[in-house]
């Protein structure tokens, strides 16, 4: 047996923290985007769901250069004494930037679906953007809102080579359970890689099974409350 | 208290440009599908910009193009009735009424929110969801939402036709109720032609973007500035006209001459009547025209029915023959119509001088 747990906790504390930057930063542009046109916007779209067409590797090269000791954003945090590359908040960042278009583009779908007057109606009584999206948008959008919260933890658990170009496989620091599983695998360590994926089929299924337990009691105090 | 309305904005089709005050009392605004009413409403809510113009609600300037002033939706203290009336589903009746109200003390929020509710009786709904109220009480329920933030202004755009029609006619007197107790300046938007003159005092008639007519309503419907106003306002008889004299003009298409009260002052070229101002009279005598009392025979070519009233379209001076086309219709009540219907042909219809409206154009 193996003793050491850390990709387990590495990798649970990635996705976590990484889906709620996903979901902030998501459900705010894609609020933001879903109250304009035109075709700046349409750009500025394309831009966000790169990292959903590029290949992991690609993103991971391109934040590489980003947040590098020259990059523009790596000299930034520099000056903040922090090395961003081939450090923990690295594989935050590159989970965060893989799973954010699922995220914005389920998001952009539920908040559309919203019906317009509403936000209307709310404005004219006099609720600030902030109110509005609050009491409003988050209640109403709430199950599409949950399912890319869903989808970006995914997807986040199952990064691999954007965290790997830009955070390394610094076992105890970087090595989350998919890296864990390569190196496993690399070394002919079979027994090692197996017991890996089985913990991260594990993990998978329990948040999973956990979400779904967690809406359907929602869904019934909703029915049971509301008729609805 | 008073709103001043003086907007331009370019749309796909047209180009909206409406001027128009109002006080205390309620302003109808009334055109077909497509005539601005709701873009107007919009303006003035503050939910769509105007290329130019200026809007002005008591003594507060809410959007003016000449000093860059667009004051948001949000600061207009502006009630707005949405056609679909936009209540918020996940909240029931009383958060929906006082979801505007966040601003002041708990206490008071509660106070005005039971106000509202009871002003417009929806006690005993209050924790009902909107999906749960029938189209009446949808609309109660938002009317109390808009005059719980006390706004200045109340819109109303269409607030009668999600409803069925047989709730109607009861739906419409409560709203009637809630309007003649606001205090500030009223907007109904509607195309239905009664619904505007009932619940109105003034009226605006707006088509593709332009008001054709502004004013009390009786007057606009007694003396309709224009064709086109008079056909919104339901007028459905018309005839290409020429003076003959200053009483006396000349309906080309009616193949007739027509005494007339009103003064003619400028050259007439349309002429028109109503469908329910035209009568029948006893025929004269032995068939005879008088043309001196707008009395003329009438064959009749078709007939279209509602419940109580029907509409008979008629051929004027000769029997029709085969493919004719109506002259023009006329509305008589069953009852009437039972009185004459097994009369010989001709009938004899009397376009009385006082309801006949003379257009210079």
């Amino acid at each position: 047996m193996f003793s050491d747990l850390s990709p387990v906790w590495i990798s649970l504390a990635t996705s976590i923290v990484a889906t709620a930057i996903t979901m902030v930063l998501g459900v705010a542009t894609a609020f933001w985007r879903e109250r304009r046109s035109g075709s700046a916007f349409a750009i500025f779209d394309g831009v966000a769901l790169l990292p959903l067409v590029l290949p992991p590797t690609v993103v991971g090269f391109l934040l590489l250069l980003l947040f590098g000791r020259h990059g523009p954003l790596g000299r930034l945090f520099l000056r903040i004494g922090m090395t961003v590359v081939f450090s923990w908040p690295a594989t935050v960042i590159a989970a965060a930037v893989v799973s954010f278009p699922l995220m914005y583009l389920t998001a952009r779908a539920a908040i559309s679906q919203v019906d317009t007057p509403l936000l209307q109606a709310a404005r004219t009584l006099g609720a600030s953007e902030w109110r509005v999206f609050r009491r409003i948008v988050v209640p109403l959008a709430a199950p599409g809102l949950l399912a890319g919260t869903i989808l970006s933890f995914a997807r986040a658990l199952g990064e691999f080579g954007a965290t790997l170009m830009l955070a390394g496989d610094i076992p105890g620091r970087t090595e989350t359970i998919p890296l864990a599983i390569y190196f496993a695998v690399e070394a002919g360590d079979m027994r090692r890689a197996i017991i890996w994926s089985v913990i991260d089929v594990a993990i998978s299924l329990a948040v999973l099974f956990g979400l779904y337990y967690w809406t359907r009691a929602q869904s019934a105090s909703r029915a049971q409350f509301g008729r609805g | 208290m008073a709103l001043e309305v003086q907007i331009e904005k370019r749309l796909p089709a047209y180009t909206l440009s409406v001027a128009f005050a109002t006080g205390a009392k309620t302003l109808a605004v009334l055109g077909p599908s497509g005539a601005g009413k709701t873009m107007t409403l919009r303006c003035i809510a503050g939910l769509e910009r105007p290329d130019s113009g200026r809007i002005a609600l008591n003594d507060r300037v809410l959007f003016d193009s000449a000093k860059n002033i667009n004051v948001p939706s949000r600061d207009r203290r502006v009630g707005l009735l949405f056609q679909s009336y936009a209540l918020f589903p996940h909240l029931t009746v009383a958060e929906n009424v006082a979801f505007g109200l966040d601003r002041i003390a708990p206490y008071d929020r509660l106070t005005r929110t039971r106000e509202q509710i009871s002003a417009l009786h929806l006690e005993g709904l209050e924790n009902r969801r909107p999906r749960e109220l029938s189209g009446g009480e949808q609309q109660r329920a938002a009317l109390a939402r808009a005059l719980a933030i006390a706004p200045e202004a109340l819109l109303l755009d269409e607030p009668l036709s999600a409803l069925d029609t047989h709730l109607r006619s009861q739906i419409e007197h409560q709203l009637l109720d809630t309007l003649s107790a606001y205090r500030g300046a009223a907007l109904l938007v509607t195309h239905n032609i009664e619904e505007a003159y009932r619940l109105g005092s003034d009226l605006l008639v707006l088509s593709r973007g332009q008001a054709s007519a502004f004013g009390p309503k009786e007057e606009i419907f007694r003396h309709p500035p224009t064709v086109e106003v008079a056909r919104l306002t339901g007028c459905k008889n018309f005839s290409a006209a020429r003076n003959i004299s200053t009483n006396e003009i000349e309906a080309t298409d009616w193949r007739c001459r027509l005494r007339v009260t009103q003064t003619i002052a400028r050259p007439a070229t349309q002429i028109g009547i109503r469908a329910h101002q035209i009568d029948f009279v006893e025929s004269h005598n032995s068939g005879s025209t008088d043309a001196a009392d707008n009395v003329f025979p009438c064959w009749p070519i078709g007939a279209s029915e509602t419940p109580f009233r029907i509409t008979l379209y008629l051929k004027l001076h000769t029997a029709p023959a085969a493919n004719d086309h109506a002259d023009f219709q006329a509305e008589v009540f069953k009852e009437k119509y039972q009185r004459f219907k097994d009369a010989p042909l001709p009938w004899h219809v009397r376009l009385a001088p006082e309801f006949l409206v003379v257009f210079p154009e």
